[in-house]
């Protein structure tokens, strides 16, 4: 055992903080309304103190170690904008309020607003979805009500290509549409001649990650599009590797009609464990009426010596709204305090130092490991995690050896089309030094494969534990310590 | 201030190992017209710069922190212990990614696993997951996991009308494409449990009500399940976690899916978001539940770790036939509220309900004693009730702000119009007796 759960470390009669006396006359509580029993744990304020900061020291992190987990942009996370985050007049403003009284807060999300849709070349953005899934599927929501509200009832089914996330299908599952999937071409590309064979009036249109989850710039891309557009389907775009082209090329200008952002990939925010992340959606100018709203606003009949003024509102066919309140806004700030602090040639730098990385990682490990679509790639690659003269060692036997060397695990069995995949995504923080050093520790691991295979069947060595029984998980199922309290 | 570290000679370096030319070479795929677009955005800052930018927006704002707030409707004013955000601030909570690799990850894993076994005490269900994005959308996964558990042989979703409005908004917007039928949000806002009850017919996959309610009632919910389980359906209970450090547990009331927002647990208002969802549910339904699950289990030497499991449920394995989508939750956010409720742990809980419930009753009982006021409350209340105002809520709140420094109440009429010129005011632990009687003063200028 590493460290207890909170509620071995409980001992009755035990708080944390204390609480203000009550100030007014109290009010008896009517009879049958309150519980008898509360299975929360009683601790004091040290042990809390210390049982957290001992599980964070069981993690890795961006803060503690070079992170190369592909299609995460796992770069590093600004504390100057924690710091923004938190400030009272941001952190402390109820969403509700009136909206002459948060000018501040809807001033920065209008700013972002424009941004965002000026880096991506749409026509509007909305800020509200909480995370890249449901970017998603607040874009195939709107693309699915576009037609809808052009008469165009027969369109049913989502094209999706056979390397992308899952998320997509799932995606295209929620909104009650029909999955097709879309082979892949020798060099990584959507099959072109696949996809024109399916192009007809029956499809919503295509899902599409550019660069794609291999790590590569879709070569026909302006044809793949022309196809899509051409039979009247829309073109969504997954957004998760944004990372590689901001500054170099903007997804409106291929002719995308929507596209979802990872703030917490792109735009720096961090990913705290599993979230909050933010996953606004731009769309082109065919979309901007579906938008879900509210919206921020700037309302235009003051005269140019007023100051701006804001307003929410929301546009006229909306799908909805796809949270409560307006967006995860403490993620939007810290995106704001990134692109204001980067400036434009900050930006297209790091995508330039992205993939500079990546590739640099590429040309130095490709004696070793298989690239199996071996081209200039963009902010990632994926090799294959396999020997042919050495057997029994898999992916995810070198990813967990990599753990010994100090570095966390790249993505691992993604995308499917590769056997054995390794998807390695560097981002442009990492020095060169700790590049190098990640180059020597993947070729010592090859070394290894080959002459001491079960040094990586048995790694990792030195986590805090050794590899766990996810079987065994699933079977036993035990997802909560306490046997539930029902009075 | 851009943060990636490489010099210029470091650059031509890893150029000339790649064997490119210059940085272009490494986009030559990109068609060459588009490339490098002009984009229009404001020159770079330092900093410093940066941080004073975000410092003149926040100035610009009115807070809690500036005037008394007594507004309430979802997003709620609560103190929270120093050592929350110290602790979430720990780089190796704050930069890690989704638990994937489960040997360096202990610490986000294990967190997770208390926070389920503390939902499952809260609302008294047997498992619950690792987040979802807000109460809202909690509220629409529970109705498409309604939707799963009948197969479509149910298509008839009971909506109370005094669920939170945004989460009612977030299940339209969620389904739209399922052909679900959603009834019940018409009716009148003082409608009482078994009347909703009397919607619920076999054809009926789930009937959802909140607890408190959003005109802050605590609904009658015995004797509600019995009713919806006789035809067959679910009963979904949205529940503020915070009141249930006072109330009996939904699941003591016989609910199969017990949901929420969980921002009252120690999170800040952060104007609407990053919030949490929470999602509890019974045992035998767990396979249908959506979202991150933690596990327990052991590693090759049989010490104990928790690993996320159930993933054949999820969209990475399941893909088309996944019912949700969702992968990145609110973890961060999961992390605080778990910090949050051990720091108050049982005692302290049940006292923070408590002093909202004899604050917001001592509110209640002198604007109610106002000429020209009314409370209107049929049932008990935790910390919101609803007060029928003599003029419309905007002058009353427009008053309240700019001669008071007192931020209002919830305008019920936007979504009720049998609400209008009705308020919906909130009070909670933070609101100081002197605070309330300040209130109760403006109010009575006003009679």
């Amino acid at each position: 055992m590493l460290e207890p759960l909170i509620y071995d470390l409980s001992r009755p009669g035990r708080q944390g903080v204390t609480l203000p006396a009550c100030d007014v006359p109290p009010t008896p509580l009517p009879d049958g309304l309150a519980r008898t029993t509360l299975d929360l744990p009683e601790v004091d304020q040290l042990t809390v103190v210390r049982h957290f900061t001992r599980l964070s020291q069981l993690n890795m992190g961006i803060d503690t170690h070079m992170y190369p987990l592909g299609s995460c942009t796992m770069k590093y996370n600004p504390r100057v904008n924690e710091t923004a985050a938190r400030l009272p007049g941001l952190a402390a403003a109820h969403p509700l309020q009136d909206p002459e009284t948060v000018q501040g807060s809807l001033a920065l999300m209008f700013a972002l607003q424009e941004w965002l849709a000026d880096i991506g070349g749409f026509a509007g953005v909305s800020l509200q979805p909480a995370a890249g899934a449901q970017g998603e599927l607040t874009g195939v929501l709107m693309m699915r009500a576009y037609h809808l509200d052009r008469g165009d009832t027969q369109r049913t089914k989502m094209l999706i290509p056979n390397s992308a996330h899952g998320t997509n299908p799932a995606t295209a599952n929620m909104a009650g549409l029909d999955v097709v999937e879309i082979p892949s071409d020798p060099r990584g590309n959507v099959d072109l001649a696949a996809l024109k064979a399916l192009c007809d009036d029956t499809i919503v249109g295509l899902m599409i990650t550019n660069p794609n989850t291999l790590g590569l710039f879709e070569e026909h891309v302006e044809e793949v599009v022309a196809a899509v557009h051409a039979c009247g389907g829309l073109v969504y775009g997954d957004g998760a590797n944004m990372n590689a082209i901001v500054g170099k090329v903007r997804p409106g200008d291929l002719g995308f009609d929507v596209l979802h952002y990872n703030l917490h990939k792109t735009f720096s925010t961090p990913h705290g464990g599993g979230g909050p992340g933010s996953g606004p959606v731009g769309v082109s100018a065919r979309l901007t009426d579906f938008l879900p709203g509210p919206l921020v606003a700037r309302v235009q009949d003051q005269g140019e010596t007023q100051p701006p003024h804001f307003s929410l509102v929301t546009p006229p066919k909306s799908i909805g709204r796809m949270k409560a309140f307006w967006g995860n806004f403490g993620v939007l700030v810290r995106a704001y305090a990134y692109i204001r602090a980067n400036g434009p040639d900050g930006l297209r730098g790091n995508s330039e130092y992205a993939v500079l990385n990546a590739n640099y990682l590429r040309a130095k490990l490709e004696d070793v490991y298989k690239l199996p679509y071996d081209r200039v790639c963009k902010h990632e690659f994926v090799v294959e995690g396999v020997w042919a003269d050495a057997p029994g060692v898999h992916a995810l036997d070198i990813a967990k050896r990599l753990v010994d060397y100090g570095f966390h695990a790249p993505t691992n069995y993604f995308p499917l089309i590769v056997h054995e995949a390794l998807m390695i995504e560097p981002t442009e923080t990492e020095t060169r030094e700790t590049l190098d050093t990640f180059v020597d520790a993947l070729r010592k691991i090859a070394e290894e494969a080959h002459t001491q295979p079960q040094l990586l069947k048995d790694a990792p060595h030195t986590a805090p534990l050794s590899r766990l029984d996810e079987i065994a998980a699933a079977k036993q199922l035990v997802l909560c310590c306490r046997p539930a309290a029902l009075s | 201030m851009a943060y990636y570290p490489h010099t210029p000679q470091e650059r031509d370096d890893m150029l000339a190992a790649i064997g490119a030319a210059d940085i272009e070479t490494l986009f030559a795929d990109i068609p060459a017209r588009l490339r490098n677009p002009q984009l229009n955005l404001p020159p770079a800052l330092s900093e410093m710069e940066t941080l004073a930018d975000l410092r003149e927006l926040a100035e610009d704002n009115q807070h809690a922190g500036r005037s008394a707030l007594f507004l309430g409707a979802g997003a709620y004013n609560h103190y929270t212990p120093q050592i929350v955000d110290a602790l979430i601030q720990r780089g190796e909570f704050l930069t890690a990614y989704t638990p994937y690799q489960p040997e360096v990850s202990q610490g986000t894993l294990q967190a997770v696993f208390e926070w389920q076994s503390m939902v499952c005490a809260l609302t008294g269900m047997d498992v619950a997951n690792a987040s979802h994005y807000d109460g809202a959308t909690a509220l629409a996964e529970a109705v498409i996991m309604g939707n799963e558990h009948f197969r479509g042989a149910r298509r008839k979703v009971v909506l109370s009308p005094t669920l939170h409005p945004h989460a009612r908004g977030v299940v339209h917007t969620y389904t739209q494409g399922l052909g679900l039928s959603i009834v019940g949000e018409d009716l009148p806002p003082d409608v009482a449990p078994p009347d909703l009850a009397d919607l619920v017919d076999d054809q009926t996959m789930l009937l959802a009500v909140a607890y408190p309610n959003f005109l802050g009632q605590i609904d009658d919910l015995q004797g509600l399940a019995d009713r919806v389980h006789a035809r067959g359906a679910l009963l979904v209970v949205m529940a503020d976690p915070l009141a249930l450090g006072l109330l009996t547990p939904p699941a003591a009331l016989g609910a199969d899916i017990v949901c929420g927002e969980g921002q009252s647990l120690g999170l800040p208002l952060s104007f609407g978001g990053p919030y949490l969802g929470f999602f509890a549910t019974r045992k035998s339904l767990v396979r249908k539940m959506a979202g991150r699950v933690v596990g327990e289990t052991h590693d090759r030497q049989g010490r104990r770790g928790f690993v996320l499991t159930l993933a054949t449920r999820e969209q990475h394995i399941r893909r088309e036939r996944a019912s949700s989508n969702i992968c990145t939750n609110q973890g961060l956010m999961a992390l605080a509220a778990t910090i949050y409720l051990s720091t108050l742990g049982k005692h302290g809980l049940r006292q923070v309900a408590e002093l909202c419930w004899h604050k917001s009753h001592y509110a209640a009982h002198l604007i109610g004693a106002l000429p020209g006021f009314r409370v209107v409350a049929q049932r008990p209340f935790l910390k919101e009730f609803v007060v029928a105002c003599p003029r419309p809520v905007a002058e009353v709140n427009d008053f309240l702000l700019y001669q008071r420094n007192i931020i209002g109440g919830y305008d019920l009429g936007q979504d009720y119009p049998a609400l209008k010129n009705h308020m919906l005011l909130c009070v909670t632990e933070t609101n100081t007796r002197a605070q309330i009687d300040d209130l109760v003063g403006a109010l009575s200028e006003l009679s």
